[in-house]
């Protein structure tokens, strides 16, 4: 069987302060990573000859920026993070696959998302090993990999005190509009909450790389995450 | 509680109706707001929105038209029309009920509690809020004063003024010459100058690619300085000469009548003079004897003035602490205000403030940098907490999406302000 020889540190513990209980694992199951990534064959192609279909092709997507192939038509969201810089390494695509919205809320991939972590460094090591050319990923190029969006339900079970919400919503409507306009700056009313919530922990975590909005958030506890979220999904 | 706003659009009905004795057992409280920029306006909407009628707020504002200065510099360089950086009070009037008064304060009357208008009203407050912007330091470039902006113009108050310099910029001879006298810190818009400096050379580079720039800088370091370098290098090549500090930059006199500028013993004859003075708080912060030196210090929790807890005092008129003087940082400043003038008449509940602020600048088309940071404020000051700024040697597709995003920030601030 062939088994990733990459070494990297992997998290157990589930997220939060815990995340320094950190131990060296093999990224994943290569073989079991190829029976997985049957999920994904419906919509893209890997390997030689690889082309896009539904979803770009993914050979070399390692070290890619997202949205970067010409010839494929993204999102306005996969154009957004291309023109940020988000870049496809292990912590990014975990996010990703584990629930694509987290990361790239207005995907066009419709794909719901990978729940068991095992599952997903199996697959990861299946396409690290699609990329041409593996040995150039620095072996211990992404160190950590942290559940960045896997929020325990405690946080995403926050009711929010819309109250507090509006107030803090109104440094948001500097630049997000309240009329749900999205010229330049995306529109962020009338979300389900808990989408909400996990998008503002991506900035929070700098899984997403948006400088001005790691800024705002990561100022925000999640209880003001929360009253955030209620108030944008409430406004009529 | 929705006003007429017919009786309360001239400046003549207003002080009529405004001139009756004062009775000081209202059945509301209220709030008068002096100056209808980017913290005034703020202000007085999130009071009358979020009260809902329980607070009386008169916008006290001359002008019918108010010309955002951001966006001004995109106005020069052909990016924007004038008509786009252009707001006036209707819906403030109309569906926030908001008295709009266009008039001066001259005066304010701070034991009595009273604000004097130049038409000859007297408006009664409760609390009050300024919010002027900024006026020139007298004599601060020999040989300039008010009575030459229309020759040197500033456009450091949009308007007229921008409207003045792109007409001088265009009428520039074949390989003529603009001169700009950059200010002192501190002042409005740290990158505004530098911003200008883009969108001129971005002009003249596409209409006139012989002219020459010169900035007279009396500072060493400004604002993004290694961004707009890095900027101008690229796009506007041996266009731009800049003489700081240690080349006379801050020894400039001008003659307005013949246009020309000494700059440290150097005589310029330049097409276009852009003199930019130092600055201070509106007058009537000085009128009403909030101020110490040039601008009016207040405490960062809540923006109220040092020097009485019935006046609110926003944006560049403000001495706070490590905020710049931006539109954004007055409209974040007014939403801390208006909370907590909330509190103090109605009891609503107060929040901890939180301050943001964020400056995009263009330098070429779709070539957009930024510079941000949160403030939170202490005992002495309102302190910078964290921060980021545009990286050099940015790829084309972020400077990109940086554009972009002022653009929707521009839509976002101007709906946030007037409704
Ligand atoms: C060229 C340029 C570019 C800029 N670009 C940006 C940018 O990209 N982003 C940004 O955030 N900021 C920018 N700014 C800065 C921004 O315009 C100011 O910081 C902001 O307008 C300050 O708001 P304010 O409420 O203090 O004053 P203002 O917005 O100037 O409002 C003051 C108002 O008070 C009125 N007033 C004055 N005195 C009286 C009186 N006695 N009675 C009644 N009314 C009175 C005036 O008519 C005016 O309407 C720029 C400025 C310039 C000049
Ligand atoms: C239903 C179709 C579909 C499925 C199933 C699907 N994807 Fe996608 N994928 C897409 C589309 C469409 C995009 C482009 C998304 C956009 O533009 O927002 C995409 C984008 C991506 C990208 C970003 C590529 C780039 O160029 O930036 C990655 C990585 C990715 N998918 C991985 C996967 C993996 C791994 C799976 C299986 C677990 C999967 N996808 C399943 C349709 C799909
Ligand atoms: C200075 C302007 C600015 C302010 C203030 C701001 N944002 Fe943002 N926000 C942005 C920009 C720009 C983006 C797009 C970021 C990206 O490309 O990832 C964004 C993205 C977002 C997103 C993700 C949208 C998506 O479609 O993926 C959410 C959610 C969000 N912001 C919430 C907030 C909240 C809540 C606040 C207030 C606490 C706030 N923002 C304040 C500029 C701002």
């Amino acid at each position: 069987m062939r088994r990733l020889l990459a070494l990297v540190i992997v998290a157990l513990a589930p997220m939060g302060p815990a995340l320094a209980d950190e131990t060296a694992e093999l990224i994943g199951d290569v073989e079991r990573g190829e029976r997985l990534f049957q999920q994904c064959r419906s919509c893209h192609q890997i390997g030689a000859g690889a082309d896009n279909r539904i979803g770009p092709h993914l050979n070399g997507i390692f070290g890619r920026t997202a949205g970067a192939l010409d010839g494929f038509r993204y999102s306005r969201s996969m154009e957004r993070a291309f023109g940020d810089g988000l870049i496809w390494d292990l912590r990014t695509l975990d996010a990703y696959i584990e629930n694509p919205r987290a990361l790239i809320s207005g995907t066009r991939m419709s794909y719901r998302g990978m729940a068991d972590p095992q599952d997903r460094m199996d697959l990861l090591a299946f396409l690290r090993d699609n990329t041409a050319s593996p040995q150039d990923i620095p072996e211990s190029a992404p160190t950590a990999v942290r559940r960045e969006v896997d929020l325990p339900p405690e946080i995403l079970a926050i009711v929010g005190d819309v109250a507090y919400g509006e107030y803090l919503a109104s440094e948001c409507l500097t630049c997000h509009r309240r009329d749900g306009g999205d010229e330049g700056i995306p529109s962020i009313t009338h979300w389900p909450e808990e989408d909400f919530v996990i998008a503002m922990h991506a900035y929070k975590r700098k899984l997403r790389p948006h400088p001005v909005m790691q800024m705002m958030a990561g100022r925000l506890n999640d209880e003001e995450i929360a009253a955030l979220a209620a108030y944008f999904a409430a406004l009529d | 509680m929705t006003l007429n706003r017919r009786g309360f659009l001239g400046a003549a009905a207003a002080a009529s109706a405004l001139a009756a004795p004062m009775v000081r057992a209202q059945a509301r409280p209220r709030v008068v707001v002096v100056g209808g920029g980017a913290g005034g306006a703020t202000a007085a909407r999130y009071i009358a929105k979020d009260s809902q009628g329980a607070i009386d707020v008169t916008l006290i504002e001359p002008t019918r038209t108010y010309y955002t200065c951001f966006f001004s510099n995109l106005y020069i360089g052909g990016f924007r029309e004038l008509s786009s950086i252009a707001h006036t009070y209707g819906t403030l009037a109309a569906e926030y009920g908001i008295n709009v008064v266009h008039d001066w304060a001259v005066g304010v009357d701070r034991d009595a509690r009273t604000v004097t208008l130049a038409g000859g009203g007297v408006v009664g407050y409760d609390k009050l809020v300024l919010s002027p912007g900024i006026d020139f330091v007298d004599g601060a470039v020999p040989g300039w004063d008010l009575s030459a902006q229309g020759r040197m113009p500033h456009a450091y108050k949009a308007g007229t003024q921008s409207e003045l310099l792109k007409r001088q910029i265009m009428a520039m001879p074949e390989g003529g010459t603009y001169v700009m006298v950059a200010p002192p810190n501190p002042y409005r818009c740290p990158p505004g100058p530098y911003e200008r400096i883009s969108m001129v050379a971005h002009h003249l580079k596409t209409n006139n690619p012989t002219a020459k720039i010169i900035i007279a800088d009396p500072k060493a370091k400004f604002s993004k300085q290694a961004l707009f370098e890095e900027g101008w290098q690229k796009h506007y090549s041996g266009m731009i000469e800049r003489i700081g500090p240690d080349f006379g930059g801050e020894n400039v006199s001008v003659n307005p009548a013949d246009m020309t500028v000494d700059i440290d013993g150097e005589v310029i004859n330049a097409d276009v003079v852009n003199v930019i003075p130092a600055q201070k708080a509106g007058a009537i912060c000085d009128a009403a004897g909030l101020t110490e030196g040039n601008w009016a210090p207040v405490d960062g929790h809540s923006m109220v003035s040092r020097m009485d807890e019935n006046v609110y005092i926003l944006g560049d008129a403000t001495n706070q602490g490590d905020m710049p003087k931006s539109g954004f940082s007055a409209n974040s400043q007014a939403k801390a205000a208006a909370m907590a003038i909330r509190g103090a008449l109605t009891g609503s509940r107060v929040f901890p403030a939180k301050y943001s602020n964020t400056c995009w600048s263009l330098i070429a088309p779709e070539d957009g940098i930024k510079v941000g940071a949160a403030y939170e404020p202490t005992a002495e000051k309102i302190a910078s907490v964290s921060s980021f700024v545009s990286q050099t040697g940015e790829d084309a597709a972020l400077r990109k999406t940086t554009y972009e995003e002022s653009l929707g920030w521009y839509a976002g601030i101007t709906a946030d302000m007037f409704g």
